[in-house]
């Protein structure tokens, strides 16, 4: 089950519909490593709204995506983890450190958006 | 599905609890796992079986992401195996068990897998000390070279 990729503006919208296996994940991370570059896009919002389970796998997977895209110049956040997913992540001693979360879709844009002007982002050079 | 039993498994023996007699099966489901894909489906299934006894959402959720972890040990380590579920009733109690089973190389030190986080390298990222937080009971058998069972229950409350 691919995820759709959504590009709005200056920034790409991933919107995990289902349960993912381990390979779709891995499919997502590439995928969005690869847009954020093609597109130019200054941010990325992964939304697992409808995601049931963050195991282990997912999380780690999740960690490594915010870490690429930091690394290819542009940010990302995490969105809608449900209140039952973070119960069972802080039981699981499950950390997203380094990862920006928010609640939802609207307060991840408005997060991208307070990044995006920051002057240090304006300075750094966004080269390929 | 008493199998024979490893010395090394003692380093579970705080949370050994055998086969138990006093537990009735109420229900079973094998999902046989073969491929990451197994593993997306062995953690619906087992979210399904236990809602039928009333478990909370969160305890769902728990449930549900202690098989993803189990499985995907399988589809890791030991390429494939079978995730049993069961509801069980013990006395006045009723609750799930999940376990684990594969023929794979067999996990050399128990005690070690057991130890520490995801994120601590002395940790062999086996994802059995999150399971055994998640679940109310845990017991692991393995042999070298044989293969690796875990079985873990969870109550309801």
């Amino acid at each position: 089950m691919e995820v759709p990729i959504l590009k709005q503006g200056p920034y790409l919208i991933a919107s995990i519909q289902s349960a993912l296996s381990d390979a779709d994940l891995v499919q997502l991370r590439d995928a969005l490593v690869e847009q954020v570059g093609r597109l130019r896009s200054r941010g990325v919002i992964v939304d697992v709204t409808a995601l049931d389970v963050m195991d282990s796998f997912a999380t780690r997977t999740l960690r490594d995506i915010t870490f690429m895209i930091r690394l290819r110049g542009a940010e990302t956040v995490i969105v809608g983890i449900q209140p039952d997913v973070a119960f069972t992540m802080v039981q699981l001693g499950l950390k997203l450190e380094g990862v920006p979360t928010a609640l939802d879709l609207e307060e991840g844009i408005a997060f991208l958006g307070k990044k995006d002007t920051s002057p240090a982002k304006e300075a750094s050079p966004r080269g390929r | 599905m008493d199998a024979e039993r490893n010395p090394m498994a003692a380093a579970a023996s705080a949370e050994r609890s055998f086969e138990h007699s006093r537990d009735r099966v109420l229900e079973e489901i094998a999902v046989r796992i073969n491929e990451d894909t197994d593993i997306v489906s062995a953690r619906q299934k087992g979210r399904v079986l236990a809602s039928t006894l009333g478990f909370s959402s969160s305890e769902l959720t728990l449930i549900a992401t202690a098989i993803s972890e189990l499985a995907r040990n399988i589809v890791l380590y030991a390429k494939q195996g079978e995730i049993v579920l069961r509801l069980l009733e013990r006395g006045e109690q009723r609750g799930v068990m999940v376990r684990a089973c594969d023929q794979g190389p067999g996990i050399p030190d128990i005690r070690r897998a057991l130890q520490g986080g995801f994120s601590t390298s002395r940790s062999l990222g086996l994802g059995l000390p999150g399971v055994r937080r998640l679940m109310d009971e845990f017991e692991i058998e393995s042999r070298v070279g044989h293969g690796t069972t875990v079985t873990a229950r969870k109550w309801k409350r």
